[in-house]
């Protein structure tokens, strides 16, 4: 997870710009950080309250982005275990990043590796807000820096060990096929949840 | 209260729900075969798309940049089975020295 802490704290630091330049203040960003912990949609809600939109505008966008994690959720359950507050405190490291390098398979998840990135990531993204919020753009453009290469370069070494069964790669394919058609006719978060449905396919029998 | 701490609050409610709505009523327990069946396909689907989002996603848009060029250096060190670690540190430096020149 190392080399996503730049890439998540500049992130964070660009959140955190974004959203005083977007007039939310100086605390509501962090306290965003700390409890939706969850990067686009934190993007997405900022870019519609700049916009002058609606709360239910903000709201319904950051939501729609962040449905996929109910979906993970789900998936990720019968790895937790332990008392009904552990279990919710450790369900909210659950990001895109620490899903999917927990993944071992199979469906199935490290819990110890899942919370132990969100973890590590928690710091770097909430940090990176406060950096963010009152010192500017003190860690750099993340783009100059190449960093929103890091994401997509992440997900696909992920995919790459994942995809080995003929069911998988043909999922990976359908799933990357929706994403892209999806990704100009609709709005954003729209093409992640629908390529997350195409898993509804191995409902059938095999 | 404001809009922003509206937002803020709702966002927040939401999201904390759907993390937790797995672990905390169903932790522990194996789901029935046929959705670990479906969850099995979760994983490359969810993470193919997001590939396709992170890599040439824009504003309602396909916007191809030289983001294309890390992706494209990550995966020949993909190919040549470099650490993930490298793989993501690869993409960045190509991304940003493309970006430079």
């Amino acid at each position: 997870m190392s080399p996503l802490v730049p890439a998540s704290a500049t992130f964070g630091a660009a959140y955190g710009v974004l959203a005083v330049t977007a007039g939310m203040g100086v605390f509501a960003p962090i306290v965003m950080s700390a409890t939706t912990f969850a990067g686009t949609a934190q993007f997405a809600a900022a870019s519609v309250i700049r916009d002058g939109g609606s709360v239910l505008a903000a709201v319904g966008a950051a939501v729609f982005l962040n449905a996929r994690y109910l979906a993970m959720s789900v998936a990720i359950a019968p790895a937790f275990q332990g008392s009904r507050l552990r279990r919710f405190f450790e369900s909210q490291l659950l990001v895109d990043e620490s899903w999917a390098v927990s993944q071992v398979g199979g469906g199935r998840i490290d819990r110890r590796v899942l919370v132990g990135a969100g973890l590590f990531l928690f710091p770097c993204w909430v940090g990176g807000t406060a950096l963010g919020v009152f010192g500017g753009d003190v860690l750099g453009d993340p783009k100059r820096l190449g960093l929103d290469a890091a994401f997509p370069a992440l997900f696909l070494g992920l995919l790459i060990t994942l995809a080995v069964s003929r069911r998988a790669i043909a999922a990976a394919v359908a799933g990357g096929l929706v994403a892209l058609v999806l990704l100009p006719i609709a709005p954003a978060g729209v093409p992640v949840i629908a390529a997350a449905a195409v898993c509804l396919v191995g409902l059938r029998r095999r | 209260m404001s809009t922003t701490w509206l937002v803020v609050l709702f966002v927040g409610a939401f999201t904390i729900a759907f993390k937790a709505a797995g672990p905390v009523l169903l932790g522990g327990r194996e789901l029935p075969a046929r959705m670990t069946d479906a969850f099995e396909l979760l994983a490359p689907a969810l993470l193919a798309a997001l590939v396709v989002t992170q890599a040439v996603g824009g504003k309602e848009s396909i916007v191809l940049d030289k983001r294309l060029v890390g992706v494209g250096a990550a995966l020949v060190a993909i190919r040549l089975r470099a650490p993930l670690i490298v793989v993501i540190v690869i993409a960045a430096v190509a991304t940003a020295l493309a970006r430079a020149l």
